[in-house]
């Protein structure tokens, strides 16, 4: 059976399409058939962290609209055989696409043997995101620990409940998770960032993940190398934990605590 | 935390001002949410035509969705004014007449 999951947040910058690449990456690590798709038509980036933007030839536009094969346009990652991306189009706007196209492609990649197809929101609560939610089983909602970004996500949890396929037909609307990115836990323990139990109460849905603030972001995306596959970085370990949880293993929760300082350290502050 | 940090003007805990507005703003919205987008324009109305008969404070009225089961019940209330006040009101009115 596949397995639909929409990553979305509402507020745009918070980590999308790097939590789409890093999961993505995961599944398809741990010998799952996955599809990652761009929805954010007009504005593609998953192919930029996805390291495979060279190789687009035909998009998810090109499907829907019947201008290629799904097979075409599918993007066979370089490092991971069972990974494959689905670009979104650059040169239309998000009225390209339409409910009957998207469920015709997900009907493919369900036809075609997926296990899991992740679909990249894009920010915002119009059209494209509206349509990358709409079929999902499962939703990965990305949050920053800041007050617009947790405010936005509560919004999106309430369109998750009521505007998606499972929430028409009543079968339990769709499952919810809570992602926590640039995640700071020294800022938490000086108490000027909100903590992962405050944002966990505010919203009242479980925590997939935490991923803290780490540098490793950032090289990962210049490299085009979903920061998953970065095993040295904090961000990357934790990834591979939330992915872990996501897959049904239970894993404890790392890099919530704030560094213990050494003497010197706390006598000359850092 | 340095040696000589206590000597500056200790921040503010934000974040639990954050929390506590996001915990505000948040349990509002829900609230919102699931009523029909109707309910403020059916409230003014209301308003308008109870005020044709009665004199009644613009927050008098409250309008209440509820579900229950597959049912979902429609919750009016209206709050008359007290009838002292209005006696009293009238008396004054008449007072004024008077002189």
């Amino acid at each position: 059976m596949t397995e639909i999951i929409v990553v979305t947040s509402g507020k745009g910058g918070v980590g999308k399409t790097t939590t789409s690449a890093s999961i993505a990456v995961g599944l398809a690590k741990r010998g799952k058939k996955v599809a990652v798709i761009d929805f954010d038509v007009g504005l593609r980036n998953l192919d930029l962290i996805m390291g495979c933007e060279r190789r687009v030839v035909y998009d998810f536009v090109n499907v829907i609209q019947g201008e290629c094969t799904l097979k075409q346009a599918l993007i066979k990652d370089k490092r991971i055989d069972t990974l494959h991306v689905l670009a979104a189009s650059q040169t239309r706007d998000k009225d390209a696409l339409s409910k009957e196209g998207v469920e015709r492609v997900l009907n493919e990649l369900t036809a075609a043997g997926f296990d899991y197809v992740i679909c990249d929101s894009p920010a915002g609560i119009e059209k494209g995101a509206s349509l990358a939610m709409y079929f999902a089983d499962r939703a990965v909602v990305v949050v920053n620990p800041e007050v617009s970004s947790v405010r936005d996500s509560d919004r999106i949890l309430g369109l998750l409940a009521s505007k998606t396929r499972r929430a028409e037909l009543g079968n339990g609307g769709v499952e919810q998770h809570l992602l926590l990115t640039r995640y700071n836990p020294d800022r938490v323990a000086g108490g000027d960032m909100m903590s992962v139990d405050d944002i966990k109460d505010i919203l009242g849905i479980e925590v997939l993940g935490v991923i803290p603030e780490s540098s490793g972001v950032l090289s990962a995306s210049n490299a085009g190398v979903p920061v998953i596959l970065d095993e040295e970085s904090a961000a990357g370990q934790a990834y591979a934990d939330a992915v872990a949880r996501l897959a049904g293993e239970p894993r404890p929760m790392r890099f919530v605590d704030a560094q213990k300082k050494g003497l010197f350290a706390r006598i000359f502050g850092s | 935390m340095g040696l000589f940090d206590f000597l500056r003007s200790r921040p503010k805990n934000t974040a639990s001002v954050a929390t506590e507005r996001l915990r505000i703003i948040v349990a509002q919205e829900r609230a919102r949410s699931g009523r029909p987008d109707y309910l403020p324009l059916l409230r003014r109305e209301l308003l308008e035509v109870i005020r044709k008969y009665v004199n009644i404070d613009p927050d008098a009225i409250e309008i209440h969705v509820e579900r229950d089961g597959d049912q979902e019940v429609l919750e009016l209330s209206v709050a008359l004014p007290e009838k002292q006040g209005n006696a009293a009101a009238a008396a004054a009115a008449a007072a004024a007449d008077d002189a």
